[in-house]
């Protein structure tokens, strides 16, 4: 017995050491918002085109029986990271051919189609989300937001915010090929 | 007259920390209090301290709409908390449902009180028997002894 509790400090600032190392990782963001969606199909929605894009409007149809592993992209005219991801999702969809979906969260459809005039339009298809609703669907907590689903639709990585650093977009990337990977 | 002022001034303060805008209002009085009640119990996904009752957000307007929508839809309580929890995850709930990756955080208490409980006594019950450690006869007899033969000396 005394034998044990002369351990027990040991085990005691063991305990706290591990808790410490856990919760102090940088890596780690406390205020990250779990996706309930990962491994489950996408969700239910049905977007009308956006007046002046050029490109179809987005549904859940639209998902369930893709060619390769795609991108969706919840954008924004108003959001300033999204012009930043904008030139990174450009390069993707240009050099890698990846299919890339956007959904137009409360945006103007007229601000929308000039920002794209302006920044050009790199989406096979684009929803409009005027009221949200299929924002709160996709679990969306703020733009920009970015999924990868595979070939069946199911959503296989969520990425929050803009895909700007190197880390992000081999992550972005990784998901990618996995999700190839798994349907070939 | 006092008595209306002090009524409006309650009434204003009490409006105070909600976010609430007029034209979310339901019509029905019971109805809305449900809403009420089931806003403050939600996370702003945004402003993560805070509830949709009393967030600014869009985000937590939009969601304070969809409570709002299905309650007068017939939803229960429960079935308005499930529908938001099935899109953004129990972390939405200000108090996390009894699950088993919730049982270290709703156990955690009660295990480290009882931890504490069990040590102040084992250490009380240790210090209680060392005082009340006597003498054995023999020490007496010596320690007798001993103390005459002091006294003697003298």
């Amino acid at each position: 017995m005394a034998r044990f509790l002369i351990a027990l400090p040991v085990v005691v600032a063991l305990v706290i050491g591990a808790a410490f190392f856990w919760g102090l990782d940088p890596d780690r963001d406390p205020g990250a918002v779990p996706t309930v969606l990962l491994s489950q199909p996408a969700p239910e929605f049905d977007l009308p085109p956006v007046e002046g894009a050029g490109v179809p409007g987005l549904s859940r149809a639209d998902l369930s029986n893709l060619e390769r592993p795609a991108l969706v992209n919840v954008f924004a005219s108003w959001c300033v990271p999204c012009r930043a991801e904008h030139a990174v999702l450009t390069r993707l969809v240009q050099e890698e051919g990846v299919p890339l979906m956007g959904l137009n969260y409360k945006d103007k459809p007229e601000d929308a189609a000039q920002w794209l005039r302006d920044l050009g339009n790199p989406y096979d298809r684009i929803g409009s989300d005027l009221s949200g609703r299929a924002g709160i669907e996709w679990g969306v907590s703020g733009v920009p937001e970015t999924f990868v689903i595979d070939t069946a639709g199911t959503v296989v990585y969520r990425h929050v915010g803009p895909i700007v650093a190197a880390d992000d977009l081999a992550r972005v990337r990784s998901a990618l090929a996995a999700a190839a990977g798994a349907a070939s | 007259m006092r008595h209306l002022i002090c009524a409006v001034l309650f009434a204003v303060v009490a409006t105070v920390a909600a976010a609430v805008e007029p034209d979310e209002i339901l019509d029905d009085p019971a109805l809305e209090a449900r809403a009420r009640g089931l806003s403050a119990e939600l996370r702003c996904v945004v402003c993560q301290n805070e509830s949709i009752d009393s967030s600014n957000a869009g985000v937590a307007r939009d969601l304070r709409l969809l409570v709002r929508e299905r309650l007068v839809a017939g939803d229960t309580d429960q079935e308005v908390l499930d529908y938001i929890v099935a899109r953004y995850g129990d972390f939405v709930l200000f108090r996390p449902p009894w699950k088993p990756t919730t049982y270290a955080l709703w156990l955690a208490p009660a295990v480290i009180f009882l931890g504490g409980a069990i040590g102040v006594t084992v250490a009380l019950r240790g210090r209680r028997q060392r005082t009340g450690d006597a003498l054995s006869e023999e020490e007496t007899v010596e320690l007798d002894a001993f103390l005459s033969r002091q006294g003697d000396g003298q």
